[in-house]
């Protein structure tokens, strides 16, 4: 739904070719058409139905009856709304920290590096390469490389950049931290394919028209690649919106930094309310799909994508 | 500075000592031009001659290996494109396509900050017809079109030197001819400097004042259209502006008006202003509209070059001329270009002709003869079809 937004060139459609239904394009869209019903639609209203269950009367915990209990919204935001609140704003910081660090390194990759091909490719390789190893390694790895023991806290102890009673995991700055390395990659090779492709001929001409470097950059080079940074912080913002990951006590997180994620993952698997979990699912993904809409809407990408 | 106003004129563009080496090759040797302010300046020459290189220089987008570049008397070296009175007409046109037509034009006044963008980007529009189409985006315009926005975009900046990448390259033939003529009023209307850089060697002299032919890096020959054309330096000039016809041979005779040059013992006289060289072995050449074909030999004139008889190879009808290829055994293949003042051909495939040519049209070049191509003796069909494709596809190169 929200990627309708990318595509208004083909709404209106009064091409007479894609006016004919053609039976033989029918046939060949039915085992997507299935695969999705299966296991997008079926799911959705699934997780729909359950987030106005109420709880079965005189019943054990976790057994619930299909009612319309739209309570159940207005009682997890009420008890759920720092971590609502946390989620975004973990997000969108990480998405903000992914894309400066990301842009450099996709401008050097794609601009910069063209005339060396072999280093073009290896940079590439480097990126991805973390997709290598485990997503959830790499994260345990942090946590033991920013562990109260570890070379790196007892260093800033020792220079007294961190407080004796101080921690590094558990905080917000890890989490943020966290979401930030593991989203990198997938912000850096959107913005890397619109870079790539960044005909540096209009730069020269935005220099030739007076522009200094720095607005030419921002004038040309930023326009340029807005379909990639688009791409690239909705790639990095909505999954780190619901990530469950990163925030967990298992992980960088603690007590303080639990993000929607770890509370849907409470309620369904610990808590057993699924009625709660559900209704959370549901508005994570709307507020998503909101943000998404008018983000894509203004940014004003779509003659460029 | 340029920034908040309008540079009041054009002015002059002076090189000095330019050079430009890239790893493995050298772009640029030694090259030493001044413009005046105000003239219409061609750079012609074949791609990959350094001409584009030159023009990238001014405009700041390379940096010579050496050399000083003068805009007016100042010396902008050092500066960086953004900072040079200077704009260009891109190959490319490089138009930014996220921005409608008339944002693209008022993009450089913006930068400027000079008053009212707006007003004068739509004034520039109207100057090349498009004003109706400034809300477009330039990826909604034709070619041509595009051409002239790229054209607005720089003039609107009235800057002090405008650069022309071959901006003509793309369209085709009649909006070529449209837009040649369209510049060249610009150019007379707001009087600009214009440099020019062009492979198209009729564009070249149909628009500019002052033409410089180069060539591997070095300028070649430079003057008034006219001047290059009727008196060639080089062999490479004579063939890159037209055609020629080459002759090599040893000088028999000189007297104080004219050389007499021996060309498989037929006699060639120049005159003696329009040699360069004047001794020892000489090219010498004339242009093929020139000649004059001859079915009988022709009786001796002091005022003419005879040439024969030689045998009529090829006859191309294109319209207004004909063009007779004649082998002459011992010097070549000629070019003779007619005017078709009557029906038919005047002379026929195998036919044997006469050459004649007023003795003030040849030229002597300044080439070491060493260096300059010669024809070969012996012209059997083969190498005679292989001239001709060569012909062929340098026309249709050019086409």
């Amino acid at each position: 739904m929200a990627f309708a937004a990318f595509s208004t060139a083909t709404a209106p459609s009064t091409d007479p070719v894609a006016r004919r239904r053609s039976p033989v394009a029918l046939f060949l869209l039915l085992p997507g058409i299935l695969y999705l019903v299966l296991f997008f639609l079926t799911p959705l209203v699934s997780l729909l139905l359950t987030s106005f269950q109420t709880p079965r009367e005189f019943g054990d915990i976790g057994q619930y009856d299909y009612a319309f209990r739209w309570q159940n919204y207005t009682e997890v935001i009420t008890t759920y709304w720092p971590h609502i609140v946390r989620s975004f704003s973990y997000a969108l910081a990480a998405t903000f920290f992914a894309l400066v660090i990301s842009y450099p390194l996709a401008y050097f990759i794609g601009v910069k590096a063209r005339k060396w091909p072999l280093l073009q490719s290896l940079m590439l390789v480097l990126v991805i390469a973390p997709f290598f190893i485990s997503f959830l390694l790499r994260t345990l790895a942090w946590k033991q490389l920013f562990s109260d023991e570890s070379f790196v806290v007892q260093s800033l102890k020792a220079l007294s950049l961190l407080g004796p009673e101080a921690h590094v995991t558990g905080t917000a700055f890890s989490v943020i931290f966290g979401l930030t390395y593991n989203f990198i990659p997938f912000m850096t090779l959107p913005l890397y394919t619109t870079l790539e492709r960044l005909d540096v001929r209009y730069l020269e001409a935005g220099n030739d028209l007076y522009a200094s470097p720095f607005q030419v950059f921002r004038k040309i080079t930023i326009p340029l690649s807005m379909p990639g940074i688009v791409a690239g912080t909705l790639l990095t913002f909505i999954p780190a919106a619901g990530d469950y990951i990163n925030a967990s006590r298992d992980f960088l997180g603690g007590t303080g930094t639990q993000m929607m994620g770890n509370v849907i993952e409470a309620n369904f698997l610990v808590l057993q309310n699924y009625p709660s979990a559900a209704a959370l699912s549901i508005i994570l993904m709307t507020v998503i799909l909101v943000i998404v809409s008018i983000y894509v809407k203004r940014s004003g990408t779509e003659e460029l994508l | 500075m340029v920034i908040g106003a309008f540079a009041d004129r054009g002015a002059d563009l002076e090189l000095v000592g330019i050079e430009k080496r890239f790893p493995g090759f050298t772009a640029i040797e030694n090259l030493n031009l001044t413009i005046p302010a105000g003239s219409f300046f061609a750079l012609l020459g074949p791609s990959g001659c350094g001409k584009t290189t030159t023009l990238r220089l001014v405009a700041g987008l390379e940096e010579p290996t050496s050399g000083r570049i003068l805009i007016g008397g100042t010396d902008v070296t050092k500066q960086k494109s953004f900072q040079r009175p200077v704009n260009t007409v891109f190959q490319s046109y490089a138009l930014f396509p996220h921005m409608t037509v008339l944002e693209n034009v008022a993009f450089g006044l913006r930068r400027r900050k000079i008053g009212d963008p707006v007003a004068k980007a739509h004034e520039a529009l109207l100057l090349v017809e498009l004003d109706h189409l400034a809300h477009r985006k330039p990826q909604q315009l034709s070619g041509g079109q595009q051409q002239r926005v790229a054209l607005a975009r720089a003039i609107v900046n009235r800057p002090a030197l405008l650069l022309l990448d071959e901006p003509l390259g793309a369209l085709d033939l009649k909006l070529r001819r449209q837009m040649q003529l369209e510049l060249k009023t610009i150019q007379e209307e707001v009087g600009l400097t214009f440099l020019h850089v062009t492979h198209d060697q009729e564009e070249a002299m149909t628009m500019a004042d002052t033409i410089a032919v180069m060539n591997k890096g070095r300028i070649e020959q430079m003057g008034e259209p006219q001047q290059l054309y009727e008196l060639p330096k080089t062999a490479f000039v004579a063939n890159f502006l037209g055609q020629s016809n080459l002759f090599t041979g040893p000088v028999v005779s000189t007297t104080s008006t004219a050389i007499a040059v021996d060309v498989s013992g037929q006699k060639i006289v120049v005159p003696l202003e329009r040699a360069h060289r004047i001794s020892g072995e000489v090219t010498i050449g004339v242009r093929p509209e020139k000649l004059t074909l001859h079915a009988d030999e022709p009786a001796y004139d002091a005022g003419r070059n005879t040439m024969g008889p030689g045998k009529v190879i090829d006859v191309s009808f294109s319209g207004v001329s004909t063009q007779y290829l004649v082998a002459v055994p011992g010097v070549g293949t000629l070019v003779v270009f007619a005017q078709n003042v009557a029906f038919g051909p005047a002379a026929h495939v195998g036919a044997e002709v006469w050459l004649s040519w007023n003795v003030d049209h040849g030229f002597g070049l300044d080439d070491d003869p060493a260096d300059a191509p010669r024809f070969e003796a012996d012209l059997d069909t083969k190498t005679i079809a292989q001239q001709r494709r060569s012909l062929l596809v340098t026309e249709l190169e050019e086409a």
